[in-house]
Order: structure tokens, then C-alpha cells, then sequence
């Protein structure tokens, strides 16, 4: 780790004014990933602006009957309160899925959006890496891959989002609002995590010197619930993962919302199933043939292709189960 | 002073608490890297990101003028060693790069996080060769040594294999495979080290202080007496601290280098290049029976890898050696030197690897016979070890399987694979057999009696975590007749007794056997006494060198049953494991409190070594790649049910004065297989690469119902 | 002779370092006194440990990890893996449990407790009590993160925190969550034990659940 320095912002507009003009100046939150990267030299900020004291810690109903979601909020405190218990049960099972209790108490809201793949090509400097270096090339490609990407990947890179957290937002529609040096702006968050096409060293549309601020839930769509399949029983990253949330009405689907985790360079929320669900009959047939639809799309690598009927399967059994809990 | 007139209840064969558990729950305990002495420096080493070359430059000037930096070593500059019978110890004598990994400079200074940066930060420039990372399967420079790791013989043929084989009314041909394995201890290899007026005061995270001592003094050309190498606390080591490791040496070097103390902590990445690992295995494995289920035919051939550092072979095909009755017989290991880290020790060497296939090729003969896979095993359950003809010194392998067999309620099981289906839920149970050897080693130990009563036992054990210090002072106790508290036990340090590492689950026998001479020898000598204790008390010695070292006529071996239950998930393919029970035969148990954990333990990591973990050696690069603990998955908490462990009580005259033979390893040998045959009881489909991952195991499975 | 009584150096001492050890007691937050010049890779640091207080000046890179076992010699918080993939080094901040690896220690904010602070006047936490009882422990490296974590388990469950295995009607519902077996389980998954003693630690938490609500 390079030596840096450091300072503890107070208040929302000291960070950014911290951060205005030092382009390669980073937040600190949680710290949970930035920290293990700049220990692996994966990033080295000259700068951290601590913003683990702003006032964006609390979780509040919006007028609408939604949930504003404050950037610093740690991912346990989000997990346990009520508010996320009782209506969005399945981000409240995305978070209780990843990671540890330790880790889970330091990790926020906005941290966990911002986190990196877990690449072991990205996480080794000794390696070339286009998202770390651009231009360098892809060793995972026909590396060591079998926990990598099987949609939406590019060329040049084959990563994917380590977050189970926004896998369930991705589904919830969330809405992720950013404070810049130009002013405020609002980005769904399924727009917020890019795809790596040509530019894999970007993963986010977040730009130079801005703060998430908040995250936004509009009111609960359906009952929801959260899957992942992973190599132990605990305390590891998904191998895939669906987030579902499910209106039936009269046996017909009225709302359904599908995203997939451990697939792709960003939470895969899957539009064309969606599109399939949308007013059908809300059987084990309709689910299959919706998530079949999304899963045309996949383009595993040599060792990966156990992820398609993983997912597949993950998916089926999770808007069953809520179909038939409704 | 006397013994008291009437000896107290003995205390072997007690469950006796954990002697330094109070230091290890209060934070008091201190390990290898928790002593910093005055003007300590601070070293981090820096590995080869070649697989195969030299070194053309290091630029350590570029570092030197960073803050704290106090020196950089590289073969360029450090302190030259006498040759090391292990050749992983010739850290810095040259410019090779052996494999990826390997360490090629030495970073030193004033604080932990100034010499990761400067290590980070030091450039260094490389030839690059063309390197051979396998894979080893198939290769043309595969061959066959003479000898495996315990000093085995590579090959045993015994009578016509193939003829017998080929006649045999059942056969089964199938093919194992296991990724590497990694050790990591919980402690990463640390050592801190100072030299003051030429001696060497070393703390090392080792499993053995005085083979650490020992092979200083060698490389280091220094008389014995000037070293004292401390193990007080080790947190794990499961064979890859068995021997000394590099991280010593560097520390060593670095202290002698500056002329300060010197603290060196490997980071956890580095483990699997610099430290060992369980060699991966492609291990074939043909069984014979006759229409009884006779074994009549039987041949373990495994192939394997190892660095052109120095050869290990990982001594897969020698537990069937032991094993089964069968006329006929064919073990054999074949190996190639490849470009990449150089295997070792792991819990159960050869054991571990070769019972997963053995046994998982005797679940496929019972299904073959049609027999029930216990039966099929006692039925083969030799009177005498069937390589070498010897009888066995106690052999109760059959107790074990019958007691399992009871105990996990095995009479009732429906044979038939893949027709437990509840849900998206298969449930399969399977059994497996576990066989280690009895080793034991030379050792010395000495025993005071204070004027007050109180005994004192001094020797160079090492608890790496099994309750060596407690165990020794329930034998110490026994023979001296004499209330447990009024024993104290010193250990952890080269300044005590020589005696060997904890290592081949011999720690309680070798140390075991020294300690009750000399405490038997002490009370001798107190029987004989009159009158009171002189001030200095009295003391007796013991050297187990001759008995320890003697060959037995017997063949010596503990042996175990495992029964597992596990749940396989028809969509994810995740296998969880709802029940494991262990029985097992090893001689006497001295305390079952310690033992019960030592058990249940390497069960556990044959729960991760057949479900969890796994590492991939990406052969562009000659690299594991899972060399975190996020990816390398060791088993959590949540993986792991309620295990149970149960025993056996053996009277086995021809082992050593306890009785005991070892508990450290045999947990996990039989796990993996039975494991392996409950997936298959689960899924109804035969899956022989390890580990039994997600996506392993879902081409095969169902899915949901229709 | 050091704190165990086994034979090594002093661990006092760390002069080239020029840290500030003024050790007092005392209530008060750790806290950031900031850098004395803008740019600089170093600051003036308190922290407040097991009850005392530390004025530290520390490199920013020093982790909690590091400043306790490096700055403080408390090294019962250990090092197994600095990547907050182990739990070895889990600590409680402000009472609740982080991996101290992860944490900079000028970052730090709130009261530590480290191991060596869970005794109360003398008397040893009923964790500790109960995890010798139950030998729920073997090597010992990852013991004192275990214990760190099952206190603060403790405190969340009877919070009502609910956890990936609380069957979705009861985390639903709140109130403190039920700690049946499976629950420790997984619970504790973010403390490694290489050793094994899973099913003991598990016996030690329960043991010392029961204790605690009684």
C-alpha cells in the first residue's frame, strides 16, 4: 500500500470539495473492499476522504410509501430493520446472503454498489487485467473462469459483479441518487452498473468526485424473495443468485421483477423474462419458459456453463415458491 | 518426600482440561509474530511472477531511498547457506526461478506497512524460459522413483495381477481425481529472529523447534548450542510446518543481515506457492472379486506431480497395502518434476489422497457385488497386512464398521442410488473405511521432583492444538503416581529435551513414551529416596532412542469407519452434509476431550477436501489461483453438523508404554470417500473428481421434477 | 519474561517508530485529530481500547489490526488472513463486531474491545468460560476472533437481528431471534477454525446463550 493521506469529512459538501480536483481521491465508507484493494495494490488513492460520519445513515419511508436508504448505512443495520424485514424481504435476504456478519457490519450501502469483481486476474497486479489496465488484455477469458461471466461479457473482460445486495435492488427498482461537483442526479440502478464492452475499467456510470448519497425503493411491487447457490454453506460469493418479486392477481401475474447475480459484469435484471411473465399464468411452465427466454442469451466460456441451468433452475424454484406462497 | 501412600485415580484415559486453553481464550497466548523486541524490523518477502528463469536484475536502490527501508536482499547480496538437504530452504542463493512463487528478494523495514510497500514497489527484471506446468496425467517425462514420501517403496507387485484380475467374476476400473490441496493453518508461517554476540534466538510457527535448530545450525553453520528456536503457541500447521519452512530462513537472514530483530509473517497469499500442499492425484484404481466378493485383484496407481525443486510424492497407493485382502496386487506411483510449487505434508499424506479412491472404488464393487458396502469390507478384512505378511499388532477395523453401523442406524439402508427425493432434496448415505499408520520416533524428556511436591517435565514437544501439553502431563502424572496438578509440563522451546515435531500423528506416542520413562525412572528414584528432597530436588532423564527406533515384527495401524449422511439440492447442485460419525480404533485414548476434538477436526477438513476445496493451477502461469480464503473454500462454520466421534478402546502391548497409537490424522482419511459414496447414493451417479462442487455435480442431476 | 511467562524479549519499545503512548482511562470515542498538514501520510490518532486511551501517531495505512498488535502489544486480535476473509481479527467497535483488518485505524470510530477486554472486574466473559468447558478450541489463532464474534452474536440476536437462515415469517415478524443450532451455525461462518472445532464452538455459544438469558 502507497502511502496517502487522509481526511475525515463532517459534512456531504466537505467531501465533495475534498474530492473536487483530485481526480484519483476515493471515498472511504466501510472500507471492507476498498481496503483489501489498496492492500493488493489494486487501487492506490492518494487521497481518502472518510465519509463514514456524514449524516446519511438512516432509513426513512418516502412520502410515496417507498424506503430512502442513506449511503452509509451499514449493510447489517439495513438488513435488520423492520421496515426492510416486513416489505422488501428480499433485499433483507440478498444482504443476509453475502458475505459475513463482520464484514456486514462495516460494509454500507453505497460501498457494496461500488465494490469490484473478485476476478482473480482484476485482484493480482502481477497479471495483466483490461479493467485494472486497459489495453492489457484478458487472462480469465481462457484462464481460470469457472465464477465468471456468462452474459453481457465482452472481449474484454469476463468479470462479474460480486454484489448480492444489488441483485435484489436491481429487482426492487431501485433508484440510486448521486451528489457531484455539477449538482444532484438520480440513475435506476439498473443503469448505474455498466456492461464492459470497450471500456471494462469502468464499472459504473459514477463520475469523478461523485457521492452516492441515498438509494431509493418506490413502494413494494409484490412479495419477494432472494436465492443464491454458492460452494460452501456460508461466506462466499455467488455462483449465481435471482432476486424475484411477484404479483399474482387471479392466478395471472400482474408484476414481476427478475435479476440475476454471479452472470455478468453487472446485476442481470431480466427484462425479457419479465416481458414473458407479464399477465401470464403464473405456473411452473410460465416461469420456466420466461427465465429460458433471458437465458438464450448466455454465451458461457469453456468452464462455466454450469451457470445457465443453475440460474435457470435458482430462478423457476424462486417464483414458484412466491407464486405459491401468494 | 514420598509418593503419596495411596496413588490417586489416574489420569490418562480423563478428560482433562486443555492446559493453555485459558491463555487462548484470554488473547495471553502468544504465537510466533507476537514478540517484538526492542528496534525490531520489519521483513516481507517478494515472490517470482515467472513460472521458470532468473533473475537479470533487482533494483534495490530504487527502494533503498524509500522511507524506513533498511536493506534488500536477493541472491545479489544475502548471507550464503550451507547446502540444505531441503532444497525449498535455499532461499536467495541464486538467481533461478524455480516456479512462480519462489522467493526471489527480501524486503526490510522499520515498519510492517513501509516494507510491504517497498515490497510491492521493488522492480525486478527476469529471463523468462519456456516452463512445463503439466498436466502430469499423460506426461512423457512421467517415472516411476524408488521410493514415495514415508520412504515407501514406489512399486509392490504381489502374485499376477493381471491374470487374476482379468478373471475375476466383478470388476471395477475407475479413475479419481483430486485438485491440489492447500494446509492453511489459520497462523500464516511467521518467525521472529535476533542474533546477540552470535547467538541466534529465533520464535518460529513450527511444528518441531528442534529440526528448526537443527537445519539453522546446518545452514547457518552454527554450533546447536548457539540457537534456541521457541514454538510456544503454533496456531495449525497440519504438516505444512512440519519442517522448517522459508520464512525462517529469511527471518535469519534479514536479523543477520541488519544486526536487528527481525519479525517475518508470510501473507496468507503466498501460502500455497512457498509452504506446501497436498499434491493433486490422478489415481486409478482396478478392483477383482470373485461371485462372493472376494477381492482376488487389486491395483492403486496413481500418477502425480512435484517441483524441480525437490521430489515429494505424495504416497497415495500404499494404504492399500494395508488394507484388504488380495492375493494378487499391484502399487505403484509415478511422478514428474513440473515447473510449479513443490508439494508436502498435508493432514494424512498419501492416506488422505489414496483412502478417498480406494474407498470410493470398494463403494463401486459393492454396488458391482450387489453386497452392502460393510459387508463387503469385512469380508475382505485380512488376518494378516496383506503386503508385507506380518500380523497386525491390533487390527479393528471390523469393531469399527460394526459399531458405526450401529450407532448411524445403517441396517435399515435402501441400496438403491438417486431414489431419495423429497422436494428438490436427494439424500444418500455412504460409508468408507480410514486406515493411518502408528509411527512413532525417538525422543528425550526429563522429569524433576521439587522439595514441595510438585514435578517438573521438561522436553521439546510442540502443541500445535492437539493438547500435547495436557495429554503429557496425564502420562506424567500415571507414572509418577502423582495428582494432575502437581505436574507441570514445559514444552515449545529447543532449549528443552530434544524430542521430534508433532507430525504423522506420532507427537503423543514418541513424546509420550520419553515422558513416562523418565517420570517412572523419577519415582524409582523417590521410592529409593529417605528423608527429605535436596533444595535442587531430583531429577531423572530418559532417551527413547533404542526402543522408539526398534523395528516392530507387527503391522501397526489405527484404523476407522465413517458414515455420512449428506443432502443434495437437484437445482443448485450444492451438497450439504447432514450427518457424519466416526469410529475409531487407535489404541488408547489418553483424553477423550482432546481426542473427541482432534477427531472431529480432520473430519472437518475431509468435509472441505470433498466438498469445498478446491484449487486450480492455471498452467499458463505455473500458479494455483485460488490462493485467498475467499476463494480457496476451507469448510465454515455453517458447513460442518453436529460430527461424531466414537472409539474404540484397544489393548495393544506391542506400541509403546500408554498404549496409544495416533489421532492427529486419521479423522479426515476415511471422510472424503464416504462423503463422496453418500453423493453418489444421493444423485445415483458416480462423480470421482474432487471437490464435489456446484458445478460438478449439475450436469448430472435431475433438476426439478416434471 | 512477557505476559504469559514464557521466555522472550521485552515487548515494549518501539521507539524508531515514535509513537506517543500515553496511556490513560477513561470514557471518551476514539478519535481522528487529523493530520498536522494537509497531504501528510500520517496523524495524530486516539484510540480508545479495552478502557484506555491511546495517543497514537499513526501511519495511515496502520490498520486497527496492526495498531493493536504492533502499537499497543494487545495481540489477541489476530492475523490470519488481512483481507477480511478469516475473521481471526474480529474486534468489537462499539460493540458491534468488524473485522479489525479492514479497518484503518485512523478511521476508527467508536470504542474497541479486543479479547483481552471481555473479562469483567476480574471475571472472565461466560463465552470464555464456556469455550474451555466445551474445548472449543484447538491451535487457538482463530479463538479469540470466535469469542469476539459470538459476544456480538449474542447482542444482535437478542436485538432481533435476523440472519440468513431465520425462516422468512420469523424475520418477518422480529423480536430476538431463536438461536437453534443452525442459526450459531451460521452466525459464526464468518470466523474460520482450520482446526475444526465447529461443533464445540457451537456447544459453547448455546451453553453460554443459556446462561446469559437466564
Amino acid at each position: 500500500m502507497k502511502p496517502f493521506a487522509y481526511v475525515r469529512a463532517e459534512r456531504t459538501e466537505q467531501a465533495l470539495a475534498a474530492c473536487a480536483h483530485r481526480p484519483r481521491a476515493q471515498y472511504l465508507a466501510g472500507g471492507t473492499n476498498l481496503v483489501d484493494l489498496m492492500k493488493l495494490g489494486v487501487a492506490d488513492p492518494p487521497l481518502l476522504v472518510d465519509i463514514g460520519r456524514l449524516p446519511l445513515d438512516t432509513v426513512d419511508e418516502t412520502p410515496d410509501g417507498g424506503l430512502g436508504i442513506g449511503a452509509t448505512v451499514r449493510n447489517s443495520d439495513l438488513a435488520a430493520h423492520p421496515l426492510v424485514r416486513t416489505r422488501y424481504p428480499v433485499l433483507s435476504q440478498a444482504l443476509l446472503s453475502g458475505a459475513s456478519p463482520q464484514l456486514r457490519n462495516a460494509a454500507t450501502t453505497g460501498g457494496n454498489l461500488l465494490q469490484r469483481t473478485r476476478c482473480p486476474y482484476f485482484q493480482d497486479v502481477s497479471h495483466p487485467c483490461n479493467k485494472r489496465e486497459p489495453g492489457t488484455g484478458c487472462p480469465a477469458r481462457d484462464g481460470v473462469h469457472r465464477d465468471l461471466a456468462v452474459l453481457g461479457h465482452s472481449p474484454h473482460c469476463v468479470a462479474t459483479h460480486p454484489s448480492d445486495m444489488a441483485v435484489a435492488l436491481a429487482a426492487l427498482d431501485a433508484r440510486v441518487h448521486l451528489l457531484g461537483p455539477d449538482g444532484p442526479r438520480v440513475v435506476p440502478l439498473t443503469d448505474f452498473h455498466r456492461l464492459p464492452g470497450d471500456h471494462p475499467e469502468q464499472d459504473t456510470v459514477i463520475r469523478p468526485g461523485e457521492l452516492i448519497t441515498e438509494v431509493v425503493l418506490p413502494p413494494p411491487a409484490g412479495a419477494g424473495a432472494y436465492r443464491k447457490a454458492r460452494d460452501r454453506a456460508s461466506y462466499a460469493f455467488a455462483l449465481a443468485s435471482v432476486a424475484a418479486v411477484l404479483d399474482v392477481a387471479d392466478g395471472r401475474v400482474r408484476h414481476a421483477a427478475l435479476a440475476f447475480g454471479g452472470l455478468a459484469h453487472r446485476p442481470w435484471r431480466a427484462r425479457a423474462a419479465e416481458e414473458v411473465l407479464r399477465g401470464a399464468p403464473a405456473v411452473e411452465e410460465t416461469f420456466a419458459r420466461a427465465v429460458d427466454a433471458e437465458l438464450e442469451a448466455a454465451r458461457p466460456l469453456r468452464d462455466n456453463g454450469f451457470k445457465v441451468p443453475l440460474a435457470r433452475g435458482l430462478a423457476v424454484r424462486v417464483l414458484t415458491d412466491l407464486a405459491a406462497a401468494s | 518426600m514420598c509418593p503419596p501412600p495411596t496413588p490417586p485415580a489416574p489420569a490418562t484415559g480423563t478428560d482433562a482440561e486443555r492446559r493453555d486453553a485459558w491463555h487462548k481464550v484470554t488473547g495471553t497466548a502468544r504465537y510466533a509474530a507476537e514478540r517484538t523486541p526492542p528496534g525490531c524490523l520489519h521483513a516481507v518477502p517478494v515472490p517470482a511472477t515467472i513460472a521458470r528463469g532468473r533473475v537479470t536484475a533487482v533494483h534495490a536502490d530504487e527502494i533503498l531511498r524509500g522511507p524506513g527501508v533498511h536493506a534488500v536482499l536477493s541472491h545479489e547480496n544475502a548471507p550464503r547457506l550451507a547446502e540444505a538437504d531441503d532444497r525449498t530452504l535455499a532461499v536467495l542463493q541464486n538467481d533461478r526461478v524455480p516456479h512462480r512463487g519462489w522467493y526471489v528478494a527480501l524486503v526490510v523495514a522499520d515498519t510492517p506497512e513501509n516494507a510491504r510497500a517497498a515490497a510491492d514497489a521493488l522492480r525486478i527484471e527476469y529471463a523468462a524460459e519456456d516452463h512445463d506446468a503439466g498436466p502430469a496425467d499423460g506426461h512423457p517425462r512421467l517415472r516411476t522413483p524408488e521410493e514415495v514420501n514415508g520412504g515407501h517403496p514406489a512399486v509392490r507387485e504381489r502374485g499376477d495381477f493381471d491374470a487374476a484380475y482379468a478373471t475375476s467374476a466383478f470388476r471395477v476400473d475407475a479413475t479419481y481425481t483430486m485438485t491440489a490441496l492447500h494446509n492453511h493453518p489459520m497462523e500464516p508461517h511467521a518467525s521472529t529472529a535476533w542474533w546477540t554476540d552470535g547467538a541466534l534466538t529465533v520464535h518460529d510457527s513450527s511444528q518441531g523447534s528442534t529440526t528448526v535448530r537443527d537445519v539453522l545450525a546446518r545452514l547457518f553453520a552454527l554450533p546447536r548450542e548457539r540457537i534456541t528456536v521457541g514454538s510456544a503457541h503454533v496456531g495449525g500447521g497440519f504438516g505444512s510446518k512440519g519442517t522448517p519452512r522459508p520464512q525462517v530462513v529469511l527471518a535469519v537472514m534479514a536479523a543477520r543481515h541488519t544486526g536487528r530483530p527481525v519479525k517475518l509473517a508470510l501473507p496468507r497469499r503466498h501460502l500455497p506457492a512457498t509452504v506446501g500442499h497436498r499434491a493433486p492425484t490422478v489415481q486409478r484404481v482396478r478392483i477383482g472379486a470373485d461371485a462372493h466378493g472376494a477381492i482376488q485383484a487389486l491395483a492403486h496407481e496413481v500418477t502425480t506431480q512435484t517441483s524441480t525443486v525437490t521430489e515429494f510424492v505424495e504416497q497415495a497407493a500404499v494404504p492399500a497395502r494395508v488394507m484388504y485382502a488380495s492375493p494378487h496386487s499391484r502399487t505403484t506411483h509415478r511422478v514428474v518434476a513440473l515447473d510449479v510449487p513443490t508439494p508436502s505434508w498435508m493432514r494424512a499424506p498419501g492416506e488422505a489422497s489414496g483412502m478417498y479412491a480406494l474407498e470410493a472404488a470398494m463403494d463401486e464393487l459393492a454396488v458391482a457385488t450387489g453386497l452392502d458396502p460393510v459387508e463387503l469390507r469385512l469380508r475382505n478384512d485380512p488376518d494378516r497386512e496383506p503386503d508385507s505378511g506380518r500380523p497386525f499388532s491390533s487390527r479393528n477395523l471390523a469393531g469399527c464398521l460394526r459399531e458405526g453401523a450401529r450407532l448411524f442406524g445403517w441396517e435399515d439402508r435402501d441400496p438403491r442410488p438417486g431414489v431419495r427425493r423429497s422436494g428438490d432434496r436427494l439424500t444418500g448415505t455412504g460409508v468408507a473405511s480410514a486406515t493411518y499408520p502408528y509411527l512413532v520416533s525417538p525422543s528425550t524428556a526429563t522429569a524433576r521432583a521439587a522439595p514441595d511436591g510438585t514435578y517438573v517435565v521438561r522436553l521439546n514437544a510442540t502443541d500445535i492444538g492437539t493438547g500435547a501439553r495436557t495429554v503429557l502431563a496425564q502420562i506424567a502424572a500415571d507414572a509418577l503416581q502423582a495428582p494432575l496438578d502437581s505436574v507441570r509440563v514445559e514444552i515449545g522451546s529447543s532449549a528443552l529435551p530434544d524430542a521430534p515435531l508433532a507430525g504423522g500423528s506420532s507427537g503423543t506416542s514418541s513424546w509420550g513414551w520419553a515422558v513416562h520413562r523418565a517420570c517412572t525412572a523419577l519415582a524409582d528414584r523417590l521410592r529409593a529416596h529417605s528423608g527429605p528432597l535436596p533444595p535442587e530436588g531430583l531429577s531423572a532423564r530418559a532417551d527413547t532412542a533404542e526402543e522408539a527406533g526398534k523395528e516392530s515384527p507387527y503391522a501397526r495401524h489405527a484404523f476407522g469407519a465413517h458414515f455420512a449422511e449428506v443432502e443434495v439440492d437437484a437445482v443448485t447442485g450444492e451438497v450439504r452434509v447432514n450427518r457424519l460419525l466416526g469410529v475409531f480404533a487407535a489404541g488408547r485414548i489418553l483424553n477423550p476431550r482432546t481426542a473427541r476434538s482432534q477427531f472431529i477436526g480432520g473430519m472437518t477438513m475431509g468435509i472441505g477436501m470433498a466438498l469445498t476445496e478446491g484449487s486450480t493451477l492455471d498452467r499458463r502461469y505455473g500458479e494455483f489461483v485460488e490462493r485467498d480464503l475467499a476463494s480457496y473454500h476451507v469448510p465454515v462454520n455453517a458447513d460442518v453438523p453436529s460430527l461424531e466421534a466414537h472409539w474404540l478402546d484397544e489393548d495393544d502391548p506391542h506400541l509403546n508404554p500408554m498404549g496409544s497409537k495416533g489421532i492427529g490424522e486419521i479423522g479426515i482419511v476415511g471422510t472424503a470417500a464416504a462423503l463422496a459414496n453418500a453423493v453418489h447414493h444421493a444423485v445415483g451417479v458416480r462423480l470421482r473428481d474432487l471437490p464435489l462442487t456446484p458445478d460438478r455435480l449439475l450436469p448430472h442431476l435431475p433438476g426439478r421434477p416434471d | 519474561m512477557d505476559r504469559d511467562g514464557t521466555a522472550g524479549p521485552d515487548p515494549a519499545g518501539h521507539d524508531d517508530r515514535g509513537d506517543e503512548r500515553r496511556h490513560g482511562h477513561g470514557p471518551g470515542n476514539s478519535r481522528h485529530d487529523g493530520p498536522d498538514r494537509p497531504g501528510e501520510s500520517t496523524s495524530s490518532t486516539v484510540l480508545q481500547v479495552n478502557g484506555s486511551i491511546h495517543h497514537l501517531r499513526l501511519d495511515h495505512r496502520t490498520t486497527l489490526l496492526d495498531a493493536l498488535r504492533e502499537h499497543l502489544d494487545l495481540t489477541g486480535a489476530k492475523k490470519g488472513c488481512d483481507h477480511g476473509q478469516c475473521g481471526a481479527c474480529t474486534v468489537l467497535v462499539d460493540g458491534r463486531r468488524v473485522n479489525s483488518c479492514l479497518v484503518l485505524a485512523v478511521a476508527c470510530d467508536g470504542p474497541v474491545t479486543t479479547v483481552e477486554g471481555l473479562a469483567e472486574g476480574g471475571r472472565p466473559h461466560p463465552l470464555q468460560e464456556a469455550f474451555v468447558a466445551r474445548d472449543a478450541l484447538q491451535c487457538g489463532y482463530c479463538t479469540p476472533g470466535q469469542l469476539c464474534s459470538a459476544v456480538a452474536l449474542l447482542a444482535e440476536a437478542a436485538a432481533g437481528h435476523p440472519s440468513h437462515v431465520t425462516p422468512p415469517r420469523a424475520a418477518r415478524a422480529g423480536g430476538p431471534a431463536e438461536l437453534t443450532r443452525d442459526e450459531i451455525r451460521e452466525r459464526m461462518s464468518g470466523n474460520l477454525c482450520r482446526c475444526g472445532a465447529y461443533p464445540h464452538i457451537v456447544d459453547a455459544v448455546t451453553d453460554a446463550h443459556r446462561e446469559t438469558v437466564r
